[in-house]
């Protein structure tokens, strides 16, 4: 079969079974738009790059498939460059296929020309700039295959328009060749005996659970094993939803805003399970103090992450789901009930909580319990960065995995609305939330006209605290209220805003008011928008200050 | 401590880029870098000499692996090998200090491969020590320029490092 190099894309697509892809056309790509145009595949256009990519984004971690993303070339491609970092980082399978200047204007300065391959190697997992038609179809079998094998990541295919163009036979390659990349995914047998000893021994075992386990579809078998060897379980912000919430032995959250109870059952465990999860420093605090007295067991399936940031006395290179199969059968039902109790005393030393004056402001934290009330805690819900993307991760509690989406890794504001565009279109049956902040709203709020455009019934929860308000934190506890560049209080009237763009629009200015407009948004067909003007100063607690040890968390006013 | 890599990677446009990019992103230091066909087609080898302490040597083979294009990662001075490196030494050489030059390259084994009425190229093949050494010397007669091409470094034996340490498809370190 003869096709062009556009044609190819839009074939090779069909292959790989990608139904919905996100973008934006211009110059580079009128050959690419032109082949989709009657191709069956589902095109959704965005109001900016961004708001394409973190969508396909949101769209692969509610379905565990790859996003697919196209741009022109120039300003198009560099549009999605943080978006690429943030998949990355999160370890989400994208393709963006971007548009280029023909080969012979490359390196000319040409119009909209960006080294968009140069640009984006430090943060896609692999990346191409196809200069001969011949390479296309086996460039995109490798792409979607890195992109979707491993470790996952964004991969990006650079296309001049000349190749765009250029027609030659089109053979799909069935299997990829790549010497240079094998992921393992079976765990060493010997270390799976070694850590199958450890937790018999063990006295105080934690679980540390993370992405790799949302990513591996691993939390029946991380249930089974904490069940089993009766091992308490604590999630990272990007393991939420692995581990269901509200099962006797979650602990919620670790970390820097992590519940009190789960950083003392860490710094305190006599042995850590790290499961796909990463060490990252907002979860570790000040290294030298960290975990002294565990031995930690390590099971990811990127080497690379093992021993990167603290020694690892059982290092499992493999694919979470397999290895945990594995671990189940050489572990032996056994009970700590000292150890449980021990983390019992913490949590009611240190609850979660916060007081809801009836008449009073309202806070934030009772927005989002509420949200979850009302929703019984079965919304799909993206977040935008700051104190709301905490108060979520504290007192949402998710039961299933894919269901909270986050930018954990790049913490990108503007993340929320595309995101969540992302999840509704990839799950259309169910109800979807993006819990914003102001301040993060205010990023990529245009995509409220994407929602409108395609009836995406996502409701949006603005979290309004007329603040910065993560930030101006940090300025009220480290640098003496010195509150430097965080005012947010002349933003535009959200509701109205809502209403231009043909969204609903509905505002909560007291306590009693919460419920009525969550109710009222679930029950309004299409987008809504629901502006919460919660107390501005309120703090996200507990907290491990920056470099600290994760014991020594402030608590705060409200506990 | 200092350790020479030898990695097999990929002849694929912006490799080099790549590792490089990955050596200044990860703030890993890089002492030389030689790179050149291998008798495989489409295969690369790069010689990598850095100074880096066991974690983030560690961190260093791990990362290049990470990478697509590198299909092989070897740590050649964990084993003998030998290595080489071609040093070319432009020296201030008026007629008065030829004699003398003459001399020290002729201890070396060196060779004089350009003559000006002023200077002279010498070019010089060798491990650290013997470079070191004869560079000291003609620094007594004044260096003008001295250009070297990196090391590069093969394992003793009939060993390679394609059947040799670090396994095929080498991902599995642990
Ligand atoms: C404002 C803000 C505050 C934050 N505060 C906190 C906090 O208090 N607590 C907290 O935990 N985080 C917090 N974060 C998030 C934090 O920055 C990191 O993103 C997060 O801790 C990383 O989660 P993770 O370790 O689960 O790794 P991820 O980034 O989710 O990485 C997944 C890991 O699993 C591995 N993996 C992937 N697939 C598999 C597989 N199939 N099998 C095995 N392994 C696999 C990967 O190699 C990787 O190592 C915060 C972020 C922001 C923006
Ligand atoms: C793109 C981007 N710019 C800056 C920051 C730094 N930052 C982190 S949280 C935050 C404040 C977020 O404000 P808002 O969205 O209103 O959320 P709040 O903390 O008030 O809930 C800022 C500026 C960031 N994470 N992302
Ligand atoms: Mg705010």
């Amino acid at each position: 079969m003869k096709l062009s190099g556009a044609h190819m894309i839009v074939e090779a697509l069909k292959r790989e079974n990608v139904d919905v892809v996100f973008g934006y056309p211009g110059g580079k790509v009128l050959n690419l738009y032109d082949a989709l145009y009657d191709a069956g595949i589902t095109h959704y256009l965005s109001r900016h790059e961004q708001g394409a990519v973190h969508a396909a984004d949101g769209y692969a971690r509610v379905t565990g498939k790859t996003g697919v993303v196209f741009t022109t070339s120039g300003p198009g491609a560099t549009n999605i460059v943080t978006g690429l970092a943030n998949a990355y980082m999160d370890s989400v399978p994208l393709v963006a296929f971007t548009g280029q200047v023909a080969t012979s204007m490359i390196g000319t300065d040409a119009f909209q020309e960006a080294d968009i391959f140069g640009i984006t190697l430090p943060i896609t997992k692999h990346n191409y700039l196809v200069t001969n038609v011949e390479d296309l179809p086996r460039i995109i079998k490798e792409a979607f295959h890195l992109a979707a094998t491993g470790r996952p990541g964004p991969v990006l295919i650079d296309l001049p328009t000349d190749v765009q163009s250029a027609v030659t036979d089109f053979r799909y390659p069935q299997t990829v060749s790549i010497p240079g990349y094998n992921p393992t995914y079976d765990g060493h047998p010997g270390q799976t005996n070694r850590a199958a000893k450890a937790i018999a021994r063990a006295k105080k075992p934690l679980l540390y659970a993370g992405g790799g386990v949302v990513i591996a579809g691993a939390h029946e078998e991380l249930r089974q094993l904490a069940e089993t060897a009766d091992i308490p379980v604590t999630t990272t912000l990007m393991g939420i939803g692995g581990f269901p919430g509200n099962h006797p032995l979650s602990l919620g959250m670790l970390g820097m805003h992590g519940t009190y109870w789960a950083n003392m059952a860490m710094h305190k465990a006599d042995l850590i399970i790290a499961v796909g999860a990463r060490f990252d420093d907002r979860v570790t605090g000040d290294l030298s103090s960290f975990a002294r007295g565990a031995k930690v067991v390590h099971i990811d399936i990127d080497p690379a992450e093992i021993g990167k940031n603290v020694s690892v006395d059982i290092p499992i290179v493999g694919d979470v789901k397999r290895v945990l199969t594995e671990l189940l059968k050489k572990v032996a039902p056994k009970t700590h009930p000292k150890w449980l109790a021990k983390i019992e005393a913490w949590r009611q030393e240190a609850p979660l909580t916060y007081v809801q004056e009836p008449d009073g402001e309202i806070l934030p934290q009772y927005v989002i319990e509420s949200i979850y009330r009302e929703t019984g805690g079965e919304a799909l819900i993206a977040t935008d960065v700051g104190q709301h993307q905490m108060w979520v991760a504290q007192y949402y509690r998710f039961t299933k995995p894919r269901a909270f989406v986050t930018s954990g890794g790049l913490g990108t504001m503007g993340f929320g609305l595309p995101a969540s565009l992302g999840l509704q279109i990839g799950a259309p049956g169910e109800t979807v939330f993006c819990i914003a902040g102001d301040g993060s709203f205010q990023m990529n709020l245009q995509e409220l006209a994407t929602a409108v455009s395609y009836n995406l019934p996502v409701k949006v929860a603005i979290i309004n605290n007329r603040y910065l308000g993560m930030v101006r934190q940090w300025q009220e506890l480290f640098y003496k209220k010195r509150y430097s560049a965080v005012d947010l209080s002349r933003s535009p009237d959200f509701v109205k805003l809502a209403e231009a763009f043909g969204a609903g629009g509905l505002r909560a200015e007291k306590p009693r008011e919460v419920v009525p407009a969550i109710r009222k948004a679930l029950e309004t067909p299409g987008p809504v928008v629901i502006d919460f003007r919660v107390r501005a100063e309120e703090n996200v607690f507990p907290m491990v200050p920056p470099n600290s040890p994760i014991n020594e968390m402030m608590r705060g006013g409200s506990v | 401590m200092k350790h020479v890599l030898a990695v097999l990677v990929e002849d694929k446009p912006g490799v080099l880029v790549r590792v490089a990019g990955l050596f200044a992103r990860r703030g890993f230091n890089i002492e030389s870098l030689a790179v050149g066909r291998t008798v495989d087609p489409g295969i690369s080898r790069m010689t990598i000499e850095l100074e880096a302490d066991e974690k983030t040597l560690e961190q260093v083979v791990k990362q290049l692996h990470k990478l697509v294009n590198v299909i092989k990662v070897s740590n050649l001075t964990r084993e003998p090998s030998v290595s080489r490196e071609l040093v070319l030494i432009k020296v201030r050489a008026p007629a008065a200090s030829r004699a003398e030059i003459q001399q020290i390259v002729d201890t070396f084994r060196a060779k004089i491969v350009d003559v000006s009425l002023q200077s002279m190229i010498i070019e010089v093949t060798g491990n650290d020590e013997k470079l070191e050494a004869i560079q000291l010397l003609l620094s007594h007669y004044g260096i003008l320029e001295l250009v070297r091409t990196g090391k590069i470094s093969l394992l003793r034996g009939a060993k390679t490092i394609r059947n040799g340490e670090g396994k095929d498809h080498g991902k599995n370190l642990l």
